[in-house]
């Protein structure tokens, strides 16, 4: 790196031409300072560290090609007779938005194709916004003093659904106002209020003639704006708190270790944005998705098989169907348990529980410290089985949703799949927790191992007694700190119910119940070796068998013919 | 009219007289009469030879005169044939559901066992067993000309009445306990017909005081329609909703898209690749 040249920008060629323009500005916004800073701004590298990304460029897209179909789409319910090039609706009324939705199908140049790219890129970005959750959680980033940025996450993937589920509505085809139907219900289910804020809603019985400008106006202005905002604060926080990074050799819980934004980020992210919108082009270009032609307009009297919501509430659809059909009038208010415990309920467990839990470690775990550097899964073995058995849940909810494509199309009984999914949606969390904590402690031995006994180089030896051994070496060095780069687990002691003068802890109940979480979340969590331990360990590893180890520090094992292959 | 006239107090007048009336009264009776329960083709050697593989392949569930067989427990073992029409027979050997290959909850659609002669021969003899719906004329059957007024129209009835079991595109759905609404793809316009005449096994009977045989036919029509159209936009996964949708995001989209990920992760600031290690 001592070889490279570096030519400060100002007396490049580019520099030079650009110089003129850049001090016009600098001279009248004073961006200068802002941006050298943030031109230098670090960002770690690793390839988890751009799901999220994978959401705000779907974002984009969605926005880009949203204003391509507001200028033919009608947000309207008014009654027409379609009259263009579809031949089998030819003369069918249907509502205006129906009508124009057709028409950019067919009569407008590559409005179908955008149509495609505007849904892809909605599926996408709430499954992006998952997975980029799903990354954060399972590595602790959300720990002080993220917490924040973790509720604006979880604000953005519940305002991404709603806005998902309004776009799936505007066109006024016969799935989408089964869509409709169904929130309708949901709505209609909540005790007491319900039925007005049906009325409310729909201005009036569904389905009413207004509810696609409305849901037109929260698509295209109220939920933008709003996902916008919370993108900014989402982004504007991580900028402020800096990004976390994986632990290694130069990495602290006070540095970033990684490339600057400009030239490295900004090269990379605005590639992966071309990356993004390419990759949904060409999937929307030979992959249908929602042929709203097929289904006809949209008739409260009309339905059609396998209706089912875009894949992101197929969660809270599968609950419905799972739940059984109760339903009980007290004093004259019906209580439809059948739809509001699994549709309000589900969704209401979900979100409630993925905002609170960072709080409720925090309380567990009463670890004030901030936290830069990831965990590991495995070295937070309760966490990790938790958020396993969170997804072993919504997949039971999800799989549920679509039980009569899974019956059809694997000859099974519909039925027999409700009751599977039933007990399964209690049953199997509890399995996959119960495994997945196994196997994370079962990870954290072997690591543990391969810190203090060395790994398997593959050389076996034969005593001169005729017995056969494996050599072990010890781990390069950065390895070796990687391994054991985390925070020592606190001592768990018993709660204090009454303090050393006999008088009982006000607290003592908490205290007791916070005892019993810690001893749940640490239990068999194996803890990092201690110093003593490494020492021990190198004084061991440093001679085989009485004899000196001549592996270096970047022995890399050997090959099939025993041959060392870095050496 | 002189002769008549003069002749009608012949002896005979009275039997001329009511023999006549008679022969008004059948010419009108066979006018508006409805049909007869044999086709007009049907012979007494095809009935014939039709009872004879029905007695060899069916009349051990249907019962020696197709009168069925009742379980012990009082279940349906075989549901009695009188009555069913050749037009049951037509679709349900025709299309190969059967013979029955097992009990099962539904006789599922397989490759016919009998060639269209002993079809038509089995049909031949359960409808002369009693009247029911005869198979459909070719009049209602040809759709390769309809119009696009008649597709449409289709199209309303097969929201209406079909679209509920057997979904938008006729790729089918699930029903309770195991029981489904079968695909419509590569099913013939005359089977079509025949099971909205019938309605076998789960499917409710749309009778030609229903659905007359001429908005029958604009349904089989709309039907072949959507399924001879093209898939604009791309490969359609088979129509069978957003499920379909859902697998392709997260497989290949969120797939591939971690995999791009990985791959500019990757590759760090410089063209050629430093010993790891190396960056810091």
């Amino acid at each position: 790196m001592a070889t490279d040249t570096y030519t400060p920008i100002q007396d490049t060629k580019g520099g030079k031409k650009a110089a003129g323009p850049v001090g016009w500005i600098d001279d009248r916004l004073g961006v200068a300072g802002i941006a050298r800073k943030n031109m230098r701004k670090i960002f770690p590298e690793h390839w988890s560290f751009m799901l999220g990304e994978i959401a705000l460029w779907s974002f984009v897209i969605l926005l880009i090609t949203g204003t391509f179909l507001t200028l033919w789409f009608q947000p309207s319910m008014a009654e027409t007779v379609y009259n263009g090039s579809y031949e089998p609706l030819k003369g069918i009324e249907m509502s205006q938005a129906y009508a124009s939705t057709i028409d950019i199908s067919f009569d407008i140049r590559g409005g179908l194709l955008m149509r495609q790219i505007h849904h892809w890129a909605a599926a996408l970005f709430v499954a992006s916004m998952i997975v980029h959750m799903l990354r954060v959680f399972f590595t602790g980033a959300y720990r002080k003093p993220r917490e924040v940025n973790w509720l604006i996450g979880v604000g953005l993937i519940a305002l991404g659904m709603v806005e998902g589920f309004a776009g799936y509505s505007l066109p006024d085809d016969l799935l989408s106002g089964t869509g409709l139907r169904f929130v309708d219900g949901l709505i209609r289910s909540i005790p007491f209020v319900g039925s007005y804020l049906e009325f409310f809603i729909f201005g009036g019985e569904f389905p009413g003639d207004i509810i696609i400008p409305r849901l037109y106006m929260a698509h295209i202005l109220l939920i933008p704006a709003l996902l916008l905002g919370l993108i900014a604060a989402h982004m504007l926080l991580l900028v402020y708190h800096k990004h976390t990074q994986w632990p290694g050799p130069g990495r602290t819980n006070e540095n970033v270790v990684g490339y600057p934004m400009l030239p490295v980020y900004a090269a990379k992210a605005g590639g992966f944005f071309f990356i993004v919108f390419g990759f949904t082009a060409l999937f929307s270009a030979i992959i249908q998705i929602n042929p709203v032609w097929a289904y006809g307009p949209y008739n409260p009297a009309e339905v059609t098989a396998g209706s089912q919501p875009d894949w992101y509430m197929g969660f809270s659809e599968g609950l419905v169907r799972l739940m059984p059909g109760w339903e009980s009038t007290i004093f004259g208010w019906t209580f439809s348990w059948n739809v509001v415990i699994p549709g309000m309920g589900g969704l209401g467990l979900l979100f409630t529980s993925l905002a609170l839990w960072p709080f409720i470690e925090r309380w567990i775990t009463q670890d004030d410290r901030e936290h830069h550097l990831l965990e590991r899964p495995r070295d937070a073995p309760t966490r990790t089985a938790l958020g396993v058995a969170g997804m072993t849940a919504y997949g039971v909810g999800w799989a549920a949703g679509g039980n009569d494509i899974i019956a059809t199309h694997f000859h099974l009984d519909i039925y027999t799949l409700t009751w599977i999914f039933r007990i399964g949606f209690f049953l199997f969390p509890v399995i996959a927790f119960l495994i997945v904590r196994r196997i994370c402690i079962g990870l954290q031995h072997r690591d543990h191992d391969n810190v203090l006994h060395g790994y398997e180089t593959g050389v076996i030896e034969r005593s001169p007694s005729g017995g056969y051994t494996e050599r072990h070496a010890p781990l390069p060095a950065s390895t070796q700190y990687e391994l054991t780069a985390r925070q020592r687990l606190p001592q768990l002691e018993a709660a204090v119910v009454v303090d050393a003068n006999g008088v009982e802890n006000q607290a003592g109940r908490k205290e007791r119940l916070r005892a019993r979480l810690r001893h749940f979340y640490y239990q068999g969590v194996l803890d990092k070796p201690t110093v003593d331990e490494v020492h021990h360990a190198e004084e061991h590893l440093s001679h085989f068998e009485g004899h000196p180890n001549s592996h270096g520090d970047d022995f890399g094992g050997v090959s099939d013919a025993g041959v060392p292959k870095q050496h | 009219m002189r002769t008549l006239s003069t002749r009608r107090r012949h002896p005979l007048a009275g039997v001329f007289v009511i023999l006549g009336a008679l022969g008004i009264a059948a010419v009108l009776y066979m006018a508006f009469a409805p049909k007869g329960a044999t086709a007009d083709t049907s012979s007494l050697d095809d009935i014939e030879a039709g009872r004879e593989l029905f007695v060899i392949g069916c009349a051990s569930c249907h019962g020696q005169n197709a009168e069925g067989i009742v379980t012990a427990s009082g279940g349906n073992y075989g549901p009695s044939l009188i009555g069913v029409g050749a037009a049951a027979v037509d679709f349900q050997v025709g299309t190969g559901r059967m013979p029955m290959a097992q009990t099962a909850p539904q006789a599922p659609r397989k490759t016919p066992e009998y060639t269209a002669e002993e079809t038509k021969q089995l049909a031949a003899y359960i409808a002369s067993l009693g009247p029911g719906p005869a198979i459909p004329e070719e009049e209602y059957l040809d759709v390769e000309n309809a119009s696009a007024e008649e597709i449409s129209l289709g199209g309303e009835f097969f929201r209406t009445n079909c679209t509920a079991c057997h979904n938008s595109v006729g790729a089918g759905g699930a029903l309770p306990d195991g029981r489904y609404a079968p695909t419509l793809k590569g099913v013939s316009a005359k089977h079509i017909y025949e099971a909205m005449q019938t309605g076998p096994q789960q499917m409710p009977v749309f009778s030609d005081d229903v659905i007359t045989p001429e908005d029958k036919r604009a349904i089989i029509a709309y039907i072949k329609a959507i399924q001879d159209e093209p898939n604009y936009g791309g490969f359609g996964g088979g129509g069978i909703g957003p499920v379909a949708d859902g697998i392709w995001v997260w497989l290949f989209g969120i797939g591939g898209l971690v995999g791009f990920a990985i791959w500019i992760a990757a590759h760090g600031t410089r063209s050629t690749k430093k010993p790891k290690g190396a960056q810091q």
